[in-house]
């Protein structure tokens, strides 16, 4: 029985592992894309940015996915891009917006002496942001994105609302059709194992970046 | 003797402030031209003017024959601007080093990447790069070891007082060969016993070759080490001369009132 159970949840846990690592992928560099778009001089493109991030992070994600999935089909009588697509395309903009504003505090609290400097030696705008700059935002950043990722992990249940199965999500269907309560208090290791390794991790990308300071 | 730099007229106005109101001088090759005066006077605006860090209202500035800035050609694009920056080098107040790359590092990035956009501009071959690499690392050896650093290069910056930070700042400026070297203020932000070794490095660099230009709060530094003073106040060049005429025999009221307050500040100290 618990052998048969684990193997259901295994299950249900690669698809949390599939959403978060795609999640990621996605969101990490179209993050960085929002950010330009947020700290741009033009704007319209800035206010364009900051409206859309306004509306994501002001609307629940679960309310975002229902929208990605049943939307299309509502609004243009499509048929839509299918369950496990449309919760990836929602995580995906949904994190992105918190990455970008993660991003943008940690390029805003890099001192413009270090830009100048960059200036003077005759290095281009682009050299400037990739050979001095981002290694000192990534630094900075490591401890809110430490945390913003390991609310992903948990996040990662809301897909149960498109009827995607997710690790909460083969708890629940196990509990309803075995009549068993203790799947879904099971599943907490899960997520507490996963969350326990992403904190070691982050422990030590710090301690690897911690040769300097500044 | 041969003129380096000629600044004409140069204006510069940060919102309703005019801050610089027409600044005029020339500088010859190996002088050491010492920039004095009150705090909000423009001597770091100057200065950031030349470098381009700050773009001009109005006015030219030449160097070497070489017009880097003319308010009637309009707006440079971005590879040129960095072309005529390279005319100027400049050591910061505050440093400024790239906290994440040791010294050695610190000295050799911007040079590399030149070196690397050349030879791609040459159409250079693979080792033409790495000999050219190999020479650049020679060089900013040698650079630390006349800033007396040479044991620190594998040192990072936050492991350094700050006197051996602005030395770095020197040697990263001087290995790119700029026609003129700038320093804004380069001992402002140092305890008082640390200023001393920064400035025996700048006394240093003095030669006929290093044409420099020192914003400095440090008169007998001025004195000692300047072929030439300029002092401003409010936005222009009050007086402008050699050490002895400026120190010696003031003209204006306000270059008299200003070593009055100097001389006050160092009995109060």
């Amino acid at each position: 029985m618990f052998l048969e159970v684990t193997l259901q949840l295994l299950d249900g846990f690669k698809l949390t592992l599939l959403i978060f690592f795609l999640t990621l992928i996605g969101a990490l560099p179209l993050g960085l894309l929002i950010t330009f778009g947020s700290m741009s001089k033009i704007k319209f493109i800035k206010g364009l940015t900051k409206g859309f991030v306004w509306v994501i992070r002001g609307t629940p994600l679960m309310l975002q996915i229902i929208l990605v999935f049943y939307g299309p089909g509502l609004i243009f009588k499509t048929t839509g891009v299918g369950r496990l697509p449309a919760v990836i395309i929602a995580f995906i903009i949904n994190y992105a917006c918190y990455f970008s504003e993660i991003y943008r505090g940690g390029i805003e609290s890099i001192s413009q002496g270090q830009y100048e400097a960059g200036q003077v030696l005759g290095m281009t705008k682009t050299q400037i942001f990739f050979k001095i700059i981002l290694a000192q935002v990534i630094k900075r950043i490591i401890p809110p994105m430490g945390n913003e990722i390991i609310t992903l992990v948990k996040d990662t249940s809301l897909a149960r609302v498109v009827s995607c199965v997710e690790l909460l999500k083969a708890a629940q269907d196990i509990v309803g059709l075995k009549a068993i309560i203790w799947p879904i208090f099971y599943i907490g290791a899960f997520y507490l194992l996963f969350t326990g390794v992403l904190t070691i991790i982050f422990g030590k990308i710090e301690k690897k970046l911690d040769y300097y300071k500044g | 003797m041969e003129t380096v730099l000629k600044v004409e007229n140069l204006r510069k106005r940060f919102d309703k402030e005019e801050v610089l109101k027409g600044v005029s001088f020339d500088l010859n090759k190996g002088e050491v031209l010492a920039i004095i005066g009150s705090s909000g006077g423009g001597k770091t605006t100057l200065l950031r003017c030349l470098n381009q860090l700050v773009i001009p209202d109005k006015g030219k500035i030449t160097v070497n024959g070489d017009v880097i800035f003319d308010d009637e050609l309009g707006k440079e694009n971005e590879k040129n601007l960095r072309t005529k920056r390279l005319h100027f080098g400049l050591v910061f107040q505050q440093f400024n080093l790239f906290p994440q790359y040791n010294v050695f590092n610190n000295l050799t990035l911007a040079a590399r990447l030149l070196a690397k956009e050349n030879n791609k501009k040459n159409k250079g071959s693979v080792e033409d790069l790495k000999k050219e690499y190999a020479r650049i690392d020679e060089e900013a050896k040698a650079i630390l070891t006349r800033v007396g650093l040479k044991d620190k290069m594998k040192a990072y910056p936050c492991e350094l007082s700050g006197g051996q930070q602005q030395r770095v700042a020197i040697a990263r400026a001087l290995i790119l060969h700029p026609d003129i070297l700038c320093f804004d203020e380069p001992t402002s932000a140092l305890d008082p016993e640390l200023t001393g070794e920064v400035l025996r490095v700048i006394e240093g660099l003095k030669s006929s070759d290093n044409t420099m230009i020192i914003v400095t709060h440090e008169m007998e530094f001025a004195r000692r080490v300047a072929s030439k003073i300029i002092f401003i106040a409010d936005g222009v060049i009050e007086e402008i001369g050699t050490p002895e005429e400026v120190f010696e025999n003031p003209q204006s009221e306000k270059l008299k009132n200003f070593f009055n307050k100097s001389v006050e500040v160092i009995a109060q100290n």
